[in-house]
């Protein structure tokens, strides 16, 4: 079996007495689609953040391509070309589509004191990047906070695509789109994961999970059960896992009733 | 993937809109404003070269804090210590010149150094105790000018250091603070009629205080950074999202940092240059500065909650001050009116701006 291109082992998070994560596993190989499943506050965004360099794990640890790491921000992730799409986008509504796209990353001329900020170069590389995900973005120094919020969206994957050259990972990256831009992500995204990144893919959205996802794993209350392939559960059974993420047992007499009673 | 067709909800941008985006474009529209008013209002000798000269010199000072002000500002933090880091370091300057018999080059150089530090300090303090830039500067604008009058009380015997007044003609550093420049110009100027002779011979305008030529150098570096490094890119995302930033490995406490030692440095040069052109230093000098630049950086577009703002604004902002604070005196009107002008300037500049970014950056 190939090197997985992130481990997680025994991986514990904790917030004072919060316990967000609990003896987390889980791996992702290049070229696939990775679905992490599981209720509000299971802990799927702590999880991410960690891998991101924005948290430091409690205990447990992360390799990258079979080393251990330790990232001390989240500059660290994104050198290993690990890059994240936060389920707030983290995009600066005051600043220009060009600015946001490369804060952080800028590309640069040394001059004496000063990097010289190449704004050409990152206009049109912007300019593109937008093009490939479905946007045509007339203007980009237009301010994001004009744009509406699946362009936001669309804006922050295509930064983290641009960036992320092993290591995508999407906190709910289609919650605000429609439907044809979101068939355009999930397209773009499948085109990748055949380019052989790895991609971490959060969603709420069961459809989107069993359409694009090659294994899920899932999180109940900062532990997980453990991680499933596509061919080891149907579609419903996804769905009794993404409902709750508790014990199958209990879930599924739970979703016959709930079912029942909703619909 | 196939090309995707043209917008047709786009409508070309017009070079009035473009113009509109400018985050100074409040501050411009002001000063027009406040030109023409002075104009009509004003006698001519306001317009003169030595009003001019005057009403410059008053801009440059308060140019040259309210372009780190305006940076720190755009970081999304502020410096109230900056009026009494002026006052510090003219005093520290002025009693090693005085009591510590060095030359005044060394005296500027380490009274910079000094305020370097206590600007690393003060920008230290901020990022890793998470107290806001409010009480961090504010308890530095105490403490600040507290060691200021004290040591000139222990060393001096009273708050004011003077006899320095020689040392902008022989040395070359103090010259650079406290001198001028253009002085062979301006005779020149006088001997073909140009510029108006006083009985004895000398030009009106002997020359442009140094103090001018700091605010343009520094005014236009901030803005080169601003708008084409890296760095420039950094000091927006600090303060328009720090988490944001962060995220995307932004050192935005360095950034902070890094401004607050600016801050510190522009102050030490407004120092610098008072009291080698005026030859003294006294423990009030720069009070109320910090305000006065905080205002001019506002007037000038700068938000106050971080990430947006203009440097070419600030400097408006304080070309606006230094006609509004000296132009009373050519109008006839009592000087003491000065505040409130500028206190219904600094409102209507403010309130247009607000408009003006809402409808550029759709952020309310
Ligand atoms: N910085 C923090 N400080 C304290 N508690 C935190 C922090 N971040 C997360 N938590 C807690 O950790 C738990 C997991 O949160 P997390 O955001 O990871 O959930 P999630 O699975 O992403 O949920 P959702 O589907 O709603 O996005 C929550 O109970 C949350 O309150
Ligand atoms: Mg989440």
């Amino acid at each position: 079996m190939p090197t997985p291109v992130i481990e997680v082992r025994g991986l514990t998070k904790h917030f004072g007495n919060i316990v967000a994560l609990q003896d987390v596993s889980m791996t992702l190989m290049a070229g696939e689609v990775h679905c992490l499943l599981g209720d509000n506050g299971a802990g799927k965004s702590t999880l991410i953040r960690t891998l991101a360099g924005n948290n430091r794990p409690t205990a447990g640890e992360i390799l990258f391509q079979g080393k251990p790491v330790a990232f001390r921000s989240p500059a660290d992730a994104l050198d290993l070309g690990i890059a994240t799409v936060y389920q707030d986008l983290g995009l600066v509504p005051l600043m220009s589509v060009m600015r946001n796209f490369f804060m952080g990353r800028e590309p640069v001329i040394d001059c004496v004191l000063f990097k010289l900020f190449r704004k050409s170069e990152a206009r049109r590389i912007a300019r593109e990047e937008m093009m490939k995900i479905g946007i045509d973005v007339r203007d980009v120094e237009q301010p994001i906070g004009t744009m509406s919020g699946g362009e936001r969206q669309s804006l922050a994957i295509a930064r983290a695509v641009y960036f992320g050259a092993r290591v995508l990972i999407l906190d709910e990256p289609t919650s605000a789109l429609g439907v044809r831009q979101t068939s355009m992500v999930l397209r773009y995204v499948a085109r990748l994961r055949n380019e052989g990144i790895g991609i971490i893919f959060i969603t709420h959205n069961v459809r989107h999970a069993y359409a694009i996802g090659d294994r899920f794993t899932v999180l109940n209350r900062g532990r997980t059960p453990g991680t499933f392939t596509r061919a080891e559960k149907t579609r419903d059974e996804l769905e009794e896992m993404m409902a709750g993420g508790r014990e199958m047992a209990d879930l599924t007499e739970h979703l016959s009733h709930d079912a029942l009673e909703h619909l | 993937m196939s090309a995707i067709p043209k917008d047709e909800r786009f409508t070309r941008t017009s070079l009035f809109h473009a113009l509109m985006r400018r985050p100074e474009m409040g501050a411009v529209s002001g000063a027009v404003l406040v030109f023409l008013l002075f104009l009509l209002a004003a006698s001519p000798t306001m317009f003169s070269a030595r009003g001019v000269v005057n009403w410059l010199t008053v801009a440059g000072q308060l140019g040259v804090i309210a372009v780190s002000q305006c940076l720190l500002m755009i970081a999304g933090e502020f410096d109230l210590s900056v009026g009494s880091m002026i006052g510090f370091s003219g005093m520290v300057m002025a009693l090693l010149f005085r009591f510590a018999a060095v030359p005044a080059w060394a005296a500027i150089l380490a009274g910079i150094a000094i305020c370097l530090c206590l600007g690393w300090l003060i920008g230290t303090i901020r990022v890793r105790s998470g107290l806001p830039s409010f009480i961090v500067t504010l308890a530095f604008l105490f403490i600040l000018r507290g060691a200021t009058i004290v040591s000139a009380r222990m060393l001096n015997g009273s708050t004011m250091v003077g006899g320095m007044r020689e040392a902008k003609n022989t040395d070359v550093v103090a010259a650079l603070f406290g001198g001028q420049i253009g002085q062979g110009v301006c005779r020149w100027l006088a001997d073909i009629g140009w510029l108006e002779k006083l009985p004895n011979g000398t030009p009106t305008v002997t020359g442009l205080p140094m103090i001018i030529v700091w605010c343009l150098v520094l005014g236009a570096g901030a803005a080169f950074v601003l708008a084409h490094t890296r760095f420039g890119n950094w000091i927006f995302s600090a303060g328009g999202d720090p988490r944001a930033a962060r995220a995307v490995g932004v050192p935005v406490d360095a950034v902070k940092v890094r401004l607050f030692v600016y801050s510190a440095f522009c102050a030490s040069v407004f120092g610098a240059a008072q009291v080698f052109e005026y030859g003294s230093a006294d423990a009030s000098r720069g009070e109320l500065k910090e305000f006065e630049s905080i205002i001019a950086a506002v007037i000038g577009g700068a938000l106050l909650t971080g990430g947006y703002g203009s440097v070419v604004g600030a400097l408006v902002g304080a070309l606006i001050f230094g006609v509004v604070s000296q132009g009373f005196f050519y109008t006839g009107v009592d000087g003491d009116w000065f505040r409130i002008f500028l206190g219904c300037v600094l409102l209507g500049a403010v309130m247009f701006n607000t408009q003006v970014r809402r409808r550029v950056t759709g952020v309310y």
